[in-house]
């Protein structure tokens, strides 16, 4: 994979910092500034059905951003994320219910006890990698939506349990309009936070594991701790994506949390491509929006012969399904490093027009 | 303690296991041909048992008639999902081939349910007689034919690796690939063949659960359900995947015995071999009988 850089010739790097900087040129910088303005004025401008899109990408993307931490950085592979996703907000709705703990702060509480269980499911991971991770994850999958569903203390069984609106002073976050602020600023905080981990020595830790075990432990890299470590931190990031979910809906109950979103969260990933921060809200955006497209494109033709025919409109639901298989198999065979890639490739492009080297 | 209904668990815990043994045996021989870890195995029973379902309903041809076409339409599409989707693959890292498989495995799901419907559609019946007495126990004649079938399956599989050339290709690539490339074996028609035959064993055992319970979307559980017995069995054993897929078979009959009679808690019966599943891979993760990977991890 070339990479190519927006970086003028003749700016060399000389320093660390100068390497480790977030912003290679001032236009970055620009443009997320101004993309941040914008979204602070969608709520003005946008009607509730593409505000609520917006915020479905927003706390995926938070849940999406913790396992491409551990499959696209330390390159474990986990197929549970749901779960822990589920955890997450079964847990802010647990803590806020039951001990009167204000929803601000039980978001970040339910991270840390997402992280616990995280770190227990991630022991594994001290032991496996490859295949064998990915079936010991399968496996906690399987063992924590039963747990949901059993444990009616903590997460109503499988009634389901109520999750109080997020509110700060009595301002309560109850419509899209003012919710869509709330997982903004945990969009915003969670990738700082996480593109700052990986300019720091952990974080280059755990590349250094993705990259080659072996030499990563012959420089004193702790492989067990740093392996565990990932599973941590992506589930702390599955349990705030997840608490930030459970109090937008106000309700959260066992069914939304299979393998199918697990396997969804995967497909963001690897659609916006494994190892990209930025790409994990390219992948997110688009996973969200194909299976809307799906009800667009029915909507459209509706009425047609095709639809007389195939009769999608009642099939909806298994066309959404099959548009998330399709496409995480096409992207697979087709353009396997992801949207980030792609983006660089098109920004590569335009630098370079008219030649193409 | 109910001995006799004990004695019937575990009976037809047998018979589920060598059917699990069967869909572990068809998983295993992707795994050693070609190293591909296939999470839509599940989807190939259900595709088998549909199209020899619809086969049967709609042009009501004789049962063994409409197998034969589900076995030819398996053959051909075991060949085509290799070539089409999985041999641009090669060489890609783990997490690549493993997702894609899992996009292929909700793809087929998907359509499978546009296609036939979500309700469990009964097949027409086979067998006159519904069950039969074995040692006073009653067992249903289309777990009988299920019995009868995974043995020979079995069977199958062994003679074909020990004395079918094709098999001995097969071995030799599983065991070293470059080696038997260049003693003249095609790699290409190995991995096609591998899944073409999976394609097929699958799809029996997806026609003899829906003989028994119906075909529907369910069916494609097995593909999940296989995991816990290939990795009791050991991920690269023909042998381990029978073995495995008895116990888990037993297993999971007997943990409804104990959760019935005990301890009431619901749903041990689909949980137990994930347990099962995580204590092998902290203790054992290569297995019974899989190969032990000397690996500092």
């Amino acid at each position: 994979m070339a990479t190519q850089s927006l970086i003028p010739a003749g700016d060399y790097r000389s320093t660390y910092a100068a390497d480790t900087t977030i912003f290679p040129t001032a236009g970055s910088r620009y443009a997320v500034w101004a993309a941040l303005a914008l979204l602070c004025f969608a709520p003005l401008v946008l009607d509730r059905y593409w505000l609520s899109l917006l915020i479905q990408i927003g706390y995926f993307a938070v849940a999406a951003l913790g396992l491409n931490i551990l499959v696209g950085f330390t390159g474990q592979i986990s197929i549970g994320h749901a779960a822990f996703f589920g955890f997450g907000a079964f847990a802010s709705a647990w803590l806020s219910n039951n001990y009167g703990i204000p929803v601000f702060f039980a978001i970040p509480l339910a991270g840390v006890l997402t992280t616990a269980i995280g770190l227990i499911f991630g022991l594994p991971a001290a032991r496996l990698k490859g295949l064998y991770l990915a079936i010991a994850t399968l496996a906690a999958q399987y063992i924590l939506q039963d747990f949901f569903a059993r444990a009616n203390w903590f997460t109503g069984g499988v009634a389901g349990t109520h999750a109080e609106a997020f509110s700060i002073f009595g301002f309560a976050f109850d419509t899209d309009h003012r919710y869509f602020y709330v997982v903004l600023a945990y969009l915003v905080l969670t990738f700082v936070l996480a593109t700052n981990l990986m300019r720091s020595r952990d974080g280059r830790a755990l590349v250094a594991v993705r990259d080659h075990y072996l030499s990563a432990e012959m420089m004193g890299i702790n492989l067990t701790r740093y392996r565990t470590l990932s599973f941590g931190l992506s589930a702390f990031f599955a349990g705030i994506g997840g608490a930030l979910y459970g109090h937008y809906l106000q309700f959260v109950s066992v069914e939304g949390f299979g393998i199918l979103l697990s396997i969804q969260f995967l497909g963001m990933i690897i659609i916006g491509g494994l190892g990209s921060i930025m790409g994990t809200l390219m992948g997110t955006a688009f996973m969200v929006l194909v299976p809307e497209a799906m009800g667009w494109i029915t909507d459209a033709v509706r009425g047609s012969a095709l639809d007389r025919a195939l009769s999608l409109k009642d099939n909806l639901s298994f066309l959404r399904e099959m548009a998330i298989g399709l496409v995480i198999v096409l992207f697979l065979m087709f353009e396997p490093d992801g949207l980030a890639h792609r983006w660089r490739q098109i920004k590569a492009y335009w630098k370079l027009y008219p030649f193409s080297h | 303690m109910n001995t006799h209904l004990l004695l019937q668990l575990v009976v037809n815990g047998l018979i589920v296991g060598a059917l699990y043994g069967v869909v572990a045996m068809s998983f295993v021989l992707i795994y050693k041909a070609s190293q591909v870890v296939n999470f839509a195995q599940g989807e190939f029973l259900l595709i088998g048992a549909w199209v020899c379902w619809w086969l049967l309903t709609t042009y009501q041809l004789p049962f063994l008639v409409g197998m034969g076409i589900t076995f030819a339409f398996m053959l051909v599409f075991g060949i085509a999902l290799q070539v089409v989707v999985l041999r641009p693959l090669i060489g890609e890292p783990i997490i690549s081939v493993i997702m894609v498989t899992i996009g292929l495995s909700i793809f087929f799901q998907a359509l499978c349910k546009w296609l036939f419907g979500v309700f469990a559609q009964p097949f027409p019946p086979i067998f006159q007689t519904q069950s039969v007495q074995v040692l006073g126990l009653e067992i249903q004649t289309v777990y009988l034919m299920s019995l009868g079938i995974s043995v020979a399956m079995m069977a199958g599989f062994a003679w074909f690796f020990r004395y079918s050339k094709h098999g001995l290709a097969m071995r030799a690539t599983a065991f070293n690939q470059q080696v038997a490339q260049s003693l003249g074996i095609s790699v290409r028609n190995v991995f096609a063949m591998a899944w073409a035959i999976s394609a097929v064993v699958s799809s029996v055992a997806g026609i003899v659960v829906g003989i028994v319970n119906g075909v529907s979307s369910a069916l494609s559980l097995y593909g999940i359900k296989v995991f816990p017995a290939v990795i009791l069995g050991g991920l690269d054993s023909v042998v381990g995947a029978v073995i495995g897929g008895l116990v888990i078979g037993v297993l999971e009959n007997v943990a409804q015995y104990v959760d019935g009679q005990y301890l009431h808690w619901g749903n041990l019966y689909e949980i137990v071999p994930f347990y099962v599943l995580v204590v092998i891979l902290m203790i054992k993760p290569y297995g019974l009988f899989g190969t032990r990977d000397i690996e500092r991890v």
